[in-house]
């Protein structure tokens, strides 16, 4: 009964030792996601922003429809609009565009922009070499702002995707009205 | 049988405590197997009420009875209490009264564990019972408590929800963690893993389930507890969170335990069929190998769930691949089931009624699966009725109905007294009535467009919504004729034989009915019940 | 036999009464593209497969609860395994499969097809409505449920397209393809036409994309497929789909209405004008949370008769309704109503219910909304 007792109690602690380790594997997950999303493009939520690793060839060739989008997460009373609603560029071509943001209420705020991608499968050709979205944006009351975008489409974009929609969402991160995310300097969550 | 004698005599001096602390602390499996199961049965009529309530609602198009805010409250209780508060818990019981009998086990591996496990979970469901009357009203974001909508927009009451799942999880680990235990540790001399029962095959595979995914839930809601109060962004798009991480994380868990609630019930038919059937089970190994690679096939098909997220094209072909590929182990189990029947000795006692309806309502229910894996077509189905037709058809005349059908088979082995067959007869064809009465036309109103989880309905939906609330009425008060069979069958009926069951195989059967409260303290001789004579 | 028939006919004329559309469809809707229809036949060629896999289990099944009972006599065989048999239904369920595979697969990368789109329109999800905004042109507008409460409530006569029915239509030409840019305000929607054999999610923080090519002209109804909260039942998709002749009408329409609105927006209104009007747009956008008689909901929506903020200082009022409350379901109405809807429904909560605060002017709004 002793020796049962003893191989009980080893195979508890195997199994015990398994939870915990499945408890982990579901924290892994949030990680292992981001990094498959981050190949596959997956949601069109990717960390394709900064300096330019290679020097492109601009396929002058090529035209590639790029569309501006503007989203207001709830109750954020800010007006964001592209300045421009599409433009055709060239892959390998480097262009600049710009996003005015107002602030029609009577109190300073701050934003943060969440840009996506559609379709996913063009999230990894887009580069964007620099973005307001990288870092909060103040806005004092009343105040308007032109936000600088500068992009790139890769040469490298597969020839059936033929139309390529950036979409920005505007958050409200002012720190006393926000309810849940708190103010972060940049996401909370990147993996590199 | 002279281990059985001895077991008849040890009992003398070690019987049950007497009044509330039997209860309370006791260790003995049978005990805490019968607490499983009123506590199961308990759940499954509180739930059972929420669903009546979902019905009458929808009894005619309009607004009657309860607040569209109130109505999604009740979903989403129904759906939790139903699966984490009546069937798991059911199946846990069975496990509790039948593994040890089946294996010629005297307990549980581990009696004090198993203690625990079990009265975690009352108080686990008088907490979330309780965000019920909280200001605020308690979860109403579907079961599948889909982010944000239980984050930034839940009720303040889901932090006790949250609580509550944390609960249930830790009571379903350690369940599963006995379970393994007992089948590996204390099988009789002589048995083989293959020579088992396989009720006690699927429970060990359900087990090794249950630590795998388990966790993972704790994992995703303590996810959201950190969202809701520590400020951290996993789901929250703003902090550079993920929405659909959310749903990819809680279906890692959530396909898995949806098998958590089958494979114990094909278990359960797979003792029923050949006995009544009085042919030996059809194909024992395949059945094992089936169980075993739908369980390991449970974990690469989570995003069937999440087709309309807005996929990539190979994840969707990928998903929907894995996703037929479960058809054909569950096809194999079903052949072998009517293969078992093929050329048997049939009769149809209240146990066999059941589980003939399981084999032909859970292939049903199979085959809108299998229409569901289609990814183009299943944008039409998502979240329709279509869905809620097809998980009720596996998980009440599925599940449940294998549930009913284990209580009809082992019920005169638990109280030595033979329950009433007219009675249980009468109960399953009202319940059988009710259940395709309250579901089948599900399947209509979701093909022509009727949403899940809504409080209300456009007119072309009125008809199919009406005659569902009848069968859903007619399935509901059938189950007090269950009841009222099961408390007379405790305290009178007829005496039970030993065997029982004419066609009855199995160690749980040689032990007398009632089993003595602590039964094969002594390890019997296994013999294996066909391998001399067939 | 005549008098029980009566009497059924009764019964049922008494359950049916607020039903004149009563029908009993069982099946998918073929639909209006090509791409639903063939998911038409598609579901049909699963269904047929299911539905021969079923004849030939459950025939073998009740043939032996049939003739292999007991009671006939039937004395039980005793075979019990063979590899062969398992290995053949193993092998033929998996054919069936791939045969399935294939044309599923084919009508999938149909569906993803990226070629540029006619007209691309962004659709936002909000609890609870949609917002169209067209891209390139200058349409941008919402679409909330039509139907009355009155009618919810049982207290009129339900409509035929009873909680089906929108104030404003998404219109889209027939015979282009028009692509959809989903996104979401709050929470995570679903947009979904049956006829169009489209279902995507709109998800707060991300832009889903799908698309539509629709050949015939004519009205298509959906709605919201994903739990969004209370009134998830209640946000209808209305798809208008015109002739290319009668959708380029219909875009220069939207121009002159613009002109129009901002003509009125010049007028004075009086308080009764203000009244009337603020008590459609009240019912229309804020009942559902704030009820009725302003009584909202203890605990989850606040009360608005009676209330501080209904009677003091009509500037905090004004920002609250026009630029909404972080962290609330209060949303920002500011870009959802124009400045006589909002001077109206303002107008008439602070007069309502026993308030006592005064009347708004359109200029006051139209200043603000104009900064």
């Amino acid at each position: 009964m002793n020796q049962l007792q003893q191989r009980n109690r080893s195979l508890l602690m195997k199994l015990l030792a398994g939870t915990v380790l499945m408890f982990g594997f579901g924290f892994l997950l949030v990680p292992l996601y981001d990094v498959f999303c981050n190949i596959t493009g997956l949601n069109g939520k990717l960390q394709n922003t900064g300096a330019l690793t290679r020097d492109y060839a601009i396929d002058g060739q090529r035209e590639v429809r790029v569309q501006f989008l503007a989203v207001n997460n709830e109750s954020m009373p800010w007006r964001l609009r592209p300045e421009q609603a599409e433009i055709s560029v060239h892959p390998g071509e480097m262009m600049q565009t710009a996003f005015r943001a107002l602030n029609p209420t009577s109190r300073d705020m701050v934003a943060q922009a969440i840009p996506s991608v559609a379709p996913s499968e063009a999230a990894p050709y887009l580069h964007k070499v620099n973005c307001f979205c990288f870092e909060q944006q103040p806005l004092g009351a009343g105040d308007e702002r032109a936000m600088q975008l500068v992009f790139m489409v890769d040469d490298q974009l597969p020839k059936y995707i033929t139309t390529i929609t950036l979409s920005y969402t505007l958050f409200d991160i002012t720190p006393e009205s926000s309810p849940v995310s708190g103010i972060a300097v940049e996401p909370a969550r990147s993996v590199l | 049988m002279g281990s059985l004698e001895q077991t008849v005599h040890s009992t003398g001096h070690h019987g049950p405590a007497s009044g509330i602390t039997r209860w309370l602390y006791t260790t003995n499996h049978k005990d805490i197997g019968t607490l499983y199961l009123i506590f199961s049965l308990t759940m499954f009529f509180i739930g059972g009420c929420m669903a009546l309530t979902i019905r009458a609602e929808l009894f005619q198009p309009g607004l009657q009875l309860v607040r569209p805010e109130f109505f999604n409250q009740m979903t989403t209780s129904h759906g939790l209490i139903m699966v984490f508060g009546a069937v798991m818990p059911a199946f846990v019981g069975l496990a509790n009264w039948l593994i040890p009998m089946m294996i010629g086990a005297p307990d549980m591996a581990l009696p004090r564990m198993n203690n625990w496990s079990f009265w975690i979970l009352p108080f686990a469901f008088f907490m979330m019972l309780s965000t019920l009357l909280m200001e605020g009203g308690g979860p109403n974001f579907g079961w599948t408590f889909y982010a944000p909508l239980s984050t930034t927009y839940a009720p303040p009451s889901v932090t006790f929800f949250i609580f509550a799942v944390h609960m249930m999880g830790i009571s379903s680990i350690m369940g599963a963690i006995n379970v393994i235990a007992t089948i590996l540790n204390m099988r009789t001399p002589g048995m083989k893993l293959m020579d088992m029962p396989l009720f006690v095959w699927t429970w060990l595979i359900t087990a090794f389930l249950l630590i795998a995914v388990m966790p993972v839930l704790a994992g995703v809601v303590t996810m959201m507890l950190m969202d809701i109060h520590f400020g951290t962004s996993f789901f929250d798009a703003a902090g550079g969170g993920d929405p659909v991480l959310f749903q990819h994380v809680f279906w890692f868990f959530g396909h898995p335990e949806v098998y958590i609630m089958i494979l114990p019930a094909f278990g359960v038919v797979s003792e029923i069929i050949p006995t009544f059937a009085r042919k030996r089970l059809f194909g024992y190994t395949s059945m094992v190998y089936a169980t075993a690679s739908i369980a390991i096939l449970s974990f690469i098909v989570w995003a069937h769930h999440m087709f309309a997220v807005g996929m990539p094209l190979a994840g969707e072909l990928f998903f929907m691949y894995t996703t037929m590929l479960i058809a054909v182990p569950t096809g194999v189990k079903v052949f072998n089931w009517v293969a078992t029947m093929f050329r048997g000795s049939m009769t149809f006692e209240t146990p066999m009624l059941f589980a003939l309806a399981f084999v032909v309502l859970f292939t049903i229910g199979g085959f809108s699966g299998l229409m569901l894996a289609i990814a183009p077509a299943d944008f039409q189905y998502h979240d329709t009725y279509f869905v809620v037709a097809h998980f009720h058809y596996v998980l009440v005349p599925g599940s449940v109905f294998a549930i009913m059908a284990a209580a009809y088979f082992w019920l005169p082995k638990w109280t030595g007294h033979m329950y009433n067959e007219s009675m249980g007869k009468l109960h399953f064809w009202l319940s059988f009535i009710g259940v395709n009465v309250t579901f089948f036309p599900m399947h209509f109103l979701g093909l022509a467009g009727m949403p899940r989880r809504i409080p209300d309905y456009a007119l072309q939906f009125a008809d199919f919504n009406m005659v569902a609330t009848f069968g859903a009425f007619l399935f509901g008060f059938s189950q007090l004729l269950f009841v009222y069979n099961v408390i007379s069958c405790i305290r009178s009926g007829k005496q039970a034989t030993d065997k029982v069951w004419e066609g009855s195989h199995g160690l749980e059967w040689t032990l007398p009915s009632p089993p003595p409260y602590h039964s094969f303290t002594e390890p019997p001789v296994f013999k294996h019940p066909y391998k001399e004579n067939g | 036999m005549i008098r029980r028939t009566g009497r059924v006919l009764f019964f049922a004329g008494l359950f049916y009464a607020p039903l004149v559309a009563a029908q009993w469809q069982v099946n998918l809707v073929e639909g209006a593209t090509e791409i639903s229809r063939s998911v038409y036949n598609l579901h049909m060629i699963i269904f047929y497969i299911c539905v021969a896999i079923a004849i030939v289990v459950f025939g073998v099944m009740f043939w032996s609860i049939i003739w292999h009972r007991k009671s006939r006599g039937a004395k039980a065989a005793h075979f019990h395994e063979s590899t062969w048999v398992e290995i053949i239904w193993t092998i033929v369920p998996v054919v069936i499969l791939v045969s399935m595979a294939v044309p599923a697969s084919t009508t999938l990368i149909q569906m993803y097809d990226k070629n540029s789109a006619d007209i691309d329109i962004q659709i936002t999800g909000y609890q609870w409505k949609w917002r169209y905004k067209y891209l390139n042109q200058d349409i941008d507008f919402f679409s909330s449920l039509a139907t009355p409460r009155e009618q919810i409530n049982n207290e009129q006569l339900k409509g035929e397209h009873y909680l089906l029915e929108v104030d404003n239509p998404l219109v889209i030409p027939a015979g282009k393809k028009v692509r959809f840019l989903l996104s979401s305000n709050d929470v995570i929607h679903s947009w979904w036409v049956p006829a169009l054999a489209v279902k995507k999610d709109a998800i707060p923080g991300f832009v889903n994309e799908s698309w539509t090519l629709v050949d015939e002209p004519g009205i298509y109804r959906g709605q919201c497929a994903e739990l969004c909260g209370r009134d998830h039942g209640f946000m209808p998709i209305v798809v208008d789909v015109k002739s290319p002749e009668d959708y380029q009408l219909w875009v220069a329409e939207q121009a002159s209405l613009k002109v129009a609105a901002a003509q009125s927006a010049q007028r004075e209104m009086s308080q009764t004008e203000l009244m009337t009007r603020g008590e459609q747009v009240y019912k229309a956008t804020c009942a559902a949370c704030h009820q009725q008689e302003g009584q909202g909901i203890p605990g989850v929506f606040p009360a608005l008769a009676g209330g501080q903020l209904m009677q003091g200082d009509p500037a905090e009022h004004i920002s609250i309704v026009l630029h909404g409350r972080s962290g609330t379901a209060m949303q920002a109405f500011g870009e959802q109503l124009n400045a006589v809807d909002l001077a109206s429904v303002i107008t008439y909560e602070r007069n309502s219910w026993g308030n006592q605060g005064g009347m708004v002017s359109v200029q006051q709004i139209s200043e603000l909304l104009k900064e």
